[in-house]
């Protein structure tokens, strides 16, 4: 964890006196209901479909067990008794009240969190590699870098009304785990031949309506550089990016007009004046951030045997992952078991958690964009005791890279924007894919779901991608296939390595459909994939899409028949 | 009636005359009502600052407009305008301008504020207390916190 300082705490103490004079001029008739929204938005507080919605940042996705504890706290006294965990490595809570939303900041503030842009048009929550520090891959220690971004980025002054929301993530290890060309920047963490840190820069990727991979803006940008640099895109950014209309003002859009040879030469004439000025970052800062960071120490340990068999070894083959240290594991408790909303967890089930990580990880914890949870520091020789622990709280699902680890955002359930629902679409998929052995037959595949083209349930990079549309107020479902969130493990896979956007197989599907779709698609892919190593994914990526397309809609002729069906109905 | 705050202080108050003239009227402890020696420029939010670069030393006020609350354009120009192009003059912030701007207006290189038709002067002023530090190099502390916290 990183641990603040005098000044940071300050700072959060003051925002939670700032928006409570907020809330309080909004409750006075003072503030406009437009204006307290831009501003209530910048603190995560959106009002939903049914209830007010709160976001509450977990900076890069990184949390101590004391923090944990607190949210179940806040979850039990002033919600209803759980929260969401979100592909932004974020708790979402559904049901407070906005009357005492300042409570509730002042709860996190007294933990060291706060809710500080984790919506609004300005830069939003860093997120990073869940295994960052841990990773046998690692090449930089990622939170590091994370936190510098956090700070500059928390109430920066010249970036706080940009034209539309802006996403930062920064990978530190070979594999990446960040998926870092979906993001508007994206940093990828290299050394050059003297050992120098520094970094890739992608920029102008992302999701929701538009999907676009980042292009490379810098190959190697030395790390002293790093915030000048991100001072230049923004400020090019903020100035020409489009501002009069909302789906067309992501980075994005400025970076695909321009091109990003035009976009590079802007940047870079911009850096020109920045570069060196007193932003250029200094060891000593690295250093001072790097050392506010605790760490659960590790023994000496010897690598332990783990069983293969058995249920066990059915969750240590999934959940359970190689640690840069000998003698230790990082788990993934999976918060995807069939019949609970992906990401959703209990207060109970919190307080337990946070047992489990003193007990067992350090203290520390992190939430995934795959919505789960890890315990990073496991000793190997305890993996036995935590699997039990864990089955008995219904966090030892073991399907992480199955179909069932689904990524789901809240959807018409919850969310005001949403077309679809996404929470019933999961739960069928889950129970029609219950069967493990199945699953395992199967192999890795990711199922993303997302209920409108904002894309929050990440539906463009699953390998399976199912997007809820509207016709005509009926809740329908597009399916795409061949997405591919990136290379996420090292060495591992020959295809399909390299970040892709799913391709849509054809007109839409009625949600009770729905997996009938999948499992068309899962034969196919069982009868043509040249081996159990070749991915769904991989096979989509040899064969293209449409195998897949006859195999779900026939030929031709039936097709037509599928579309005329759709357009009776529309 | 519009407020300007200069200097942190409530400036001048100016309020439409009986004849629908504009009247300026100074504030208590005001500065006094000087006549302004120069140009007086107006910005709007797609205007580059680096037209008017080159004739800064002849300008008395530059005004920015924000026409909207969320568009943000106007604090690049800001910074431009000080850290770049080096001026010294009144720059005033003009438009959509409330108490929730001015901290961040200020940290940019605003340095008076033409507060929105209806605003609270009062209570205005005390936006610029919302945070005691910030993290960033800014035009009124050039120095990000990270240069300043080891000392």
């Amino acid at each position: 964890m990183y641990i603040y300082d005098q000044i940071d705490q300050r700072i959060v103490d003051e925002r939670v006196a700032q928006f409570r004079d907020q809330t309080r001029r909004f409750l006075a008739g003072k503030l406009s209901e437009d204006e307290f929204r831009a501003l209530r938005l910048r603190n995560g507080l959106y009002i939903q479909r049914y209830a007010p919605m709160l976001r509450i940042a977990i900076p890069y996705g990184l949390l101590s067990s004391t923090q944990l504890r607190k949210l179940a706290y806040i979850a039990r006294t002033y919600d209803r008794d759980y929260g969401h965990f979100s592909t932004r490595q974020n708790l979402q809570l559904n049901w407070p009240k906005l009357e005492e939303v300042p409570e509730i900041l002042a709860e996190l503030a007294s933990v060291q969190m706060h809710a500080i842009q984790t919506s609004g048009n300005c830069v939003r929550n860093i997120t990073t590699d869940h295994f960052a520090g841990v990773a046998p891959d690692e090449i930089v220690d990622s939170f590091v870098w994370c936190e510098i971004i956090r700070q500059w980025s928390t109430f920066n002054p010249e970036f706080s009304y940009l034209p539309r929301k802006f996403k930062i993530a920064v990978n530190g290890a070979a594999a990446d785990r960040a998926a870092v060309a979906v993001h508007d920047i994206g940093l990828h963490a290299s050394k050059d031949a003297n050992g120098e840190v520094g970094f890739k820069v992608l920029v102008g990727g992302g999701l929701g309506r538009t999907p676009i991979l980042g292009k490379t803006i810098r190959e190697f940008l030395p790390w002293q550089h790093l915030l000048t640099y991100l001072d230049a895109i923004l400020r090019v950014y903020n100035r020409f990016g489009r501002r009069d209309n909302i789906h067309k003002a992501r980075i994005k859009i400025l970076v695909k007009d321009r091109g990003i040879d035009k976009f590079r030469e802007e940047v870079e004439a911009e850096w020109a004046h920045l570069k060196g000025g007193p932003a250029t970052l200094i060891r000593e800062e690295i250093e001072r951030v790097a050392q506010r960071f605790t760490r659960p120490q590790h023994e000496a340990l010897p690598n332990e045997t783990i069983p293969a068999e058995g249920p066990f070894g059915a969750w240590v083959r999934r959940n359970v992952h190689p640690h840069k240290v000998p003698g230790y594991a990082a788990v993934t408790l999976s918060l995807k078991k069939t019949g609970v909303p992906p990401g959703d967890v209990t207060s109970a089930q919190m307080d337990a958690i946070a047992e489990l990580a003193d007990r067992y990880s350090g203290g520390e914890l992190r939430v995934s964009h795959e919505q789960n949870l890890i315990l990073a520091d496991v000793r190997q020789r305890d993996l036995a005791a935590l699997w039990h622990e864990a089955l008995g709280l219904g966090l030892a699902t073991p399907n992480l890279g199955l179909i069932t680890n689904i990524i789901a955002c809240p959807g018409g359930d919850f969310c005001s924007l949403a077309n679809a629902k996404s929470i019933p679409v999961a739960e069928a998929l889950q129970r029609r894919f219950d069967d493990l052995d199945y699953q395992h037959d199967i192999g890795e595949l990711d199922l993303n779901i997302s209920g409108c083209m904002n894309a929050c349930g990440h539906h463009h990079v699953g390998h399976i991608g199912i997007l809820g549309v509207d016709k005509n107020g009926e809740e329908w479902y597009q399916i795409e296939i061949g997405g591919n969130q990136g290379e996420t493990r090292t060495g591992k896979f020959t295809r399909a390595t390299e970040a892709s956007l799913g391709k849509v197989i054809g007109p839409s599907f009625a949600r009770a459909d729905v997996p009938d779709v999948v499992e068309r698609l899962i034969e196919c892919y069982l009868e043509e994939r040249d081996s159990e190593a070749e991915r769904f994914v991989d096979v989509v990526q040899r064969i293209g899409i449409e195998p897949f397309k006859e195999y779900v809609y026939g030929n031709a002729d039936q097709r037509s028949a599928h579309r005329n069906a759709n357009r009776a109905l529309a | 009636m519009a407020t300007l705050i200069k200097g942190r202080r409530i400036a001048t108050q100016t309020a439409l005359s009986p004849s629908g003239e504009a009247q300026e009227q100074g504030a208590a402890q005001g500065p006094a009502l000087e006549q302004e020696q120069g140009e007086v420029v107006r910005l709007e939010p797609a205007d580059d600052p680096a037209s008017v670069a080159g004739r800064l030393d002849q300008i008395a006020r530059i005004e920015v407009n924000f026409p909207k609350f969320g568009d943000g354009r106007g604090y690049s120009i800001a910074r431009l305008l000080r850290e770049r192009y080096g001026y010294k003059g009144e720059l005033r912030a003009v438009g959509w301008v409330v108490r929730d701007h001015l901290l961040y207006m200020e940290n940019c290189g605003f340095d008076a504020f033409l507060l929105r038709e209806g605003e609270d002067p009062e209570e205005a002023l005390t936006g610029f207390e919302d945070f005691s530090e910030s993290y960033q190099a800014t035009v009124t502390k050039p120095l990000p916190l990270f240069r300043r916290r080891s000392a």
